[in-house]
Formats: structure tokens, C-alpha cells, sequence
């Protein structure tokens, strides 16, 4: 069996629960409506649901990038107070939280292009509902019990099939944002906590590690050659500014 | 799925065929890139190739190309007991 006939066999099996219910097709035709909009609200709360968690990520996502910039501030001050040692601790924070900040970025862009379609989805869903609003009074006053109920059983599968469709895309765009949102909750706490010692020990391997670790290495010795250079070679260390210092540590 | 329904001819029927058998076989042989690869290919050929449905139609489908960015897990688990589909929150 392939892969398109197996969906269609799930989705179709789900949905005969629902047109099973009743015996007389009048009551099933109303039943099967309440439910349809039952099942409308449920996906438009889904629908909202990810929007406001995407809306969410993307302020987060703003933050963070904030705290690139005050980092790089941060490893300035120091510099120019001769502390060395607290730039590269910030240099070190900032180019972790790039890190991630690059993969999130590209999620939510990902998230985005998913509810544009989730929301496509659920304005054909709210047309099928209508239309099957309007087919059910045609079928009640014109067709004999029998063959209402042959016409009921295809109207209420292709409702049945939309709705399958759109509740799994909702879940799935659910899902993605949970996992977004876990791990720009952990960026924010590496940004507040400022350890970095677990940092890339999440799933990946000793040798991804190792990468990690070398390119984030040169990626800061780049970083704090362009700092000196910027502030000059007469950048004498001044006197510590407290604020800074308080930040940094 | 997830995108609306389109009618298609028996020509792009017998591509999309041909595309699922080697979707299965992609499953099979653990192949996630490639599975999904095949399974963006077999959207795109409806999108462009297909007659889309009007909104109001309440035909049924004869079939239903799961979604692109399905995973190997997702696909084995629609060969196995319920599939990918959630319960429906109806009952």
C-alpha cells in the first residue's frame, strides 16, 4: 500500500466515527453540523494558538539579539578598562547566544510560511461547513431516507477528511513551536545565568563539541583582535567602570 | 494535505504513483531526505498540474499526499495502528 492511499484509508477511518451516529438522517445531518462547528472552533483556537506563540518567539528572538549588541558593548568596556579577561567572557557569551540565534531564526521564518497555510485551511474548512449548512436542508426536503443517508455519508467525509487534515497540521505547527519555544528558553537563561560550561553538551556528540568549541574559539579571537584594533593601540586601561564590571562577571 | 484539494488527470495520477512507490521505498531504506524530497515533488505536481477544488465542495478525496516535511517516524507510524491523524476532539 502506498503512501497517499494509506493517508487517505487513516484520515477516512477517524472520520466514520462521527457519520455512525444516528440512524435517522435528519437527526445525523444537525449532528453532524453541531459537530462540524464544533471542530471549527478547536481549530481556530489552534490557529491562534500558534500565532501567538509564534509572535512570542519572535519577540524573544528580538531580545536576544539585544543582548548580542550589549555583549558586544560589554567586551568594549572591558577592553578599554584592560580587563581582557571579561571581553572574552563576553565575546564567548555573545557568540553562543549567535549560535542559537541562527537556527531560531530560520524556525520561525519556518513557522511562519506553516500558518499562512494553517489559516488557509481554515477558511476552506469554514467554507465546506457553510456549504454543508446549506446542502443538509436540500437533502432533509428532497430525498428519501435512503438515499439522504448515501449523500449525508459523502458531504460529512469530505468535512470529515478537511478536518483530520487541518487538526494534524495544527498539531504538528503546535509541536514545532513548543520545541522553539524550549530552546529560546534556554538561550535566555544562558544570557542570564552567563555559564556556558553545558552549553553544547545537549545531543551532540564529543567531536561536534570539539568544533564547536575551536570555532567558537577563533570566532572570539577574531572578535577581541577587532576590538583592540577598533579602540587603538593607545587604548591604555582606564579605570574600571563598576557597572560594567557587575555585568560581565 | 493541509494545502486543499485539486482534481488531477490519469497522466499525473500515474507520476504520483510512481513517486509513492519510491517514497516506500525511501521509508523503507530509512531515507528521510529523500522521502521527503519525493513527497514535496508529488505536492508540487498537484499544485501545478492539478485543478483546485472550490472551497464549498464537499467531495471526498481518493487520496491524500501526506505532508512534505513528514519525518521516517511520522511515515512508520502511518503504517502502524491509528497513524499520523489526532483523535478528533468530538467524541
Amino acid at each position: 500500500m502506498g503512501l497517499m492511499s494509506r493517508a487517505s484509508t487513516v484520515v477516512k477511518a477517524k472520520f466514520s466515527k462521527l457519520i455512525d451516529r444516528a440512524e435517522d438522517p435528519n437527526v445525523m445531518l444537525d449532528y453532524s453540523y453541531e459537530k462540524q462547528l464544533e471542530l471549527l472552533q478547536n481549530v481556530k483556537r489552534g490557529v491562534a494558538d500558534v500565532v501567538t506563540a509564534k509572535k512570542r518567539l519572535q519577540l524573544q528572538t528580538d531580545q536576544l539579539e539585544g543582548s548580542v549588541v550589549k555583549l558586544e558593548t560589554q567586551a568594549r568596556t572591558a577592553l578599554t578598562s584592560g580587563r581582557e579577561d571579561l571581553a572574552r567572557v563576553a565575546l564567548e557569551r555573545k557568540s553562543a547566544v549567535q549560535q542559537q540565534l541562527q537556527g531560531l531564526d530560520t524556525q520561525v521564518q519556518g513557522l511562519e510560511a506553516q500558518q499562512e497555510k494553517l489559516v488557509a485551511s481554515e477558511r476552506q474548512l469554514s467554507a465546506k461547513i457553510e456549504s454543508f449548512r446549506s446542502q443538509k436542508e436540500v437533502i432533509k426536503a428532497q430525498y428519501s431516507a435512503a438515499e439522504a443517508q448515501v449523500r449525508i455519508g459523502e458531504a460529512a467525509s469530505g468535512i470529515g477528511e478537511q478536518m483530520a487534515d487541518t487538526g494534524l497540521a495544527i498539531q504538528r505547527a503546535r509541536d514545532k513551536t513548543e520545541q522553539m519555544t524550549a530552546r529560546a528558553a534556554a538561550v535566555e537563561e544562558l544570557v542570564e545565568a552567563g555559564t556556558l560550561d553545558d552549553f553544547t553538551s545537549d545531543g551532540s556528540t564529543q567531536l561536534d563539541r570539539e568544533l564547536a568549541a575551536l570555532a567558537s574559539q577563533s570566532e572570539v579571537d577574531t572578535d577581541l583582535a577587532r576590538l583592540k584594533a577598533e579602540l587603538g593601540p593607545g587604548a591604555a586601561p582606564k579605570e574600571l567602570d563598576p557597572a560594567a564590571k557587575g555585568t560581565a562577571q | 494535505m493541509g494545502e486543499g484539494q485539486y482534481r488531477v488527470d490519469d497522466g499525473l495520477l500515474a507520476g504520483l504513483n510512481e513517486l509513492d512507490d519510491e517514497g516506500i521505498a525511501a521509508v523503507e531504506g530509512g531515507d528521510e531526505d529523500r522521502l521527503r524530497s519525493l513527497l514535496e515533488q508529488m505536492s508540487e505536481r498537484v499544485r501545478s498540474g492539478g485543478e483546485p477544488l472550490d472551497d464549498g465542495d464537499l467531495s471526498p478525496s481518493d487520496l491524500i499526499i501526506p505532508p512534505s516535511d513528514l519525518s521516517l517516524e511520522e511515515a512508520k507510524e502511518l503504517f502502524s495502528g491509528d497513524g499520523l491523524i489526532p483523535d478528533l476532539p468530538a467524541e
